[in-house]
């Protein structure tokens, strides 16, 4: 797209439109600008108070903490969005995996047979370091759905055929063990996701080990776009070219 | 060694406004995509300079590591897609030209 | 104080590239390209608001948290983004096809 210019009859010209629309943007950027400048930087945050209540999160990380437990809402919301993404985009389409063998090289092949156990065991480490230095469910989940996307991408073959049903406990498992956990603490300690003291670490290990394989399934089956060929069939659109799989 | 610092802040936010601008004003989108990529790199070194390596960790791995993959399998598909549309266009054209000669 | 306002201005101005292009640009890859430029934008606001130097004391770990939310939550909506601007163009060409060329065959007949 040329900002600002049109290409018609071969000849660049200024579009009215576009730059109506640019000065309506300089303007708000003015605005914002001023108001940005006019808010009070270098003001104490939250990071006293944060760490004042590190001791009693159960984990070292601040980071950790306020995703975890001071704000364990906002995380479990967090992954309830993710699972819901899930849900539409299996809702719309089969994985359009590929119709044909395809020759794959040895290279393709050696790196995926090499990186892939690798990039499971930093996803693993990372969800251990969450607790003391950065990283966490999150991370560590983005990197195992990093190794889904490497054997998608490498097309390997039993991919097609990977049931269901599996897929579909691993992708609950982490918002299923989250709230688990929170209405043990609402039976226990009367509060919703107030975690005891002395067990809040233990919890806090356990949620961010559920959730990352639940985080890593559900990147990998975003990348997949689509259910899996064993889940509903695809109805009312017998010739639909591209939609799921093409025969 | 503040001197330092502070240039290596100008250079970043510099290049960091100039890969959007490219990004977003490039013609081809695959080119756009490979552009947010190298973006979403410099962000993670942006986050690492505000001293949030959680941040980081998490913009390199989801905003850059999957969101680019994803762009591109969107990009592929849709490739795949609009050839699919052209075959189909030029035969439905000649069906029309038949059509209007036949008319 | 500085490094806070260069960065948010950086912030600032790469969001309002981004809602730039929003409008501007018609491809919705490109559109989706856009709102994730104007996330990366908002979210730089953020940290730079929270950002003290080393030697000032601790860093306000709440909105690190809500960023890290916000990377999450923007991957999946683009991923579903992109789901949904593929099925658009699949079925709109179907739509679109379809019906003209059973037409065509229809008038060919008559």
């Amino acid at each position: 797209m040329p900002i600002l210019t049109r290409n018609r009859n071969n000849r660049k010209r200024l579009d009215p439109y576009l730059l109506l629309l640019f000065f309506f943007v300089a303007c708000l950027v003015l605005w914002l600008g001023a108001i940005l400048c006019s808010l009070p930087m270098g003001v104490p945050g939250l990071g006293k108070e944060v760490a004042s209540l590190q001791q009693r999160s159960g984990v070292q990380s601040p980071v950790t903490a306020v995703l975890l437990n001071f704000r364990g809402y906002d995380t479990f919301l967090e992954v309830l969005v993710l699972l819901l993404a899930v849900i539409g985009v299996w809702s719309m389409t089969l994985a359009p995996f590929p119709s044909g063998e395809v020759e794959k090289s040895p290279v393709q092949l050696g790196v995926v047979r090499l990186l892939t156990p690798l990039m499971v065991l930093v996803g693993a480490y990372l969800v251990w370091q969450g607790s003391h230095l950065a990283g966490g469910a999150f991370q560590g989940g983005a990197v195992l759905g990093g190794a889904g996307v490497l054997l998608l991408v490498a097309e390997l073959p039993w991919l097609r055929s990977v049931p269901s049903l599996p897929l579909r406990i691993a992708l609950l498992a982490g918002p299923l063990v989250f709230f688990s956990v929170a209405l043990y603490c609402l039976l226990r300690q009367g509060k919703f996701l107030a975690y005891p003291q002395d067990t809040a670490g233990a919890f806090l290990l356990i949620i961010e080990t559920a959730c990352a394989l639940s985080i890593g399934v559900t990147l990998a089956s975003l990348f997949a776009g689509g259910r899996p060929d064993d889940d509903l069939p695809e109805t009312g659109t017998p010739s639909d070219p591209q939609g799921g799989r093409t025969e | 060694m503040n001197l330092i610092i502070s240039l290596f802040d100008i250079v970043l936010v510099i290049t960091l406004l100039w890969l959007a601008w490219s990004m977003l004003s490039t013609e081809d989108i695959f080119k756009a995509v490979v552009l947010f990529i190298s973006f979403g790199l410099l962000m993670a070194l942006a986050w690492v300079r505000m001293r949030a390596p959680d941040v980081a960790l998490a913009e390199a791995a989801l905003g850059t590591g999957l969101t680019g993959p994803l762009f591109f399998s969107a990009l592929r598909r849709m490739e795949r897609l609009r050839q699919d549309e052209r075959r189909l266009d030029t035969s439905e054209d000649r069906d029309a030209d038949t059509d209007s000669e036949q008319e | 104080m500085i490094t806070n306002f260069l960065y948010s201005f950086c912030g600032l101005f790469v969001f309002f590239m981004g809602f730039f292009a929003l409008i501007a640009c018609s491809h919705p890859l490109r559109k989706i390209l856009a709102v994730n430029v104007m996330s990366t934008g908002v979210f730089l606001i953020l940290v730079a608001g929270a950002y003290r130097p080393a030697s000032v004391g601790d860093i306000d770990p709440v909105p690190h948290a809500m960023v890290l939310t916000g990377i999450v939550v923007s991957v999946s909506v683009t991923a579903l983004a992109l789901i949904l601007a593929c099925r658009v163009q699949e079925t709109s060409n179907l739509s679109l096809l379809r019906p003209k060329s059973i037409n065509g065959r229809e008038e060919s007949e008559d």
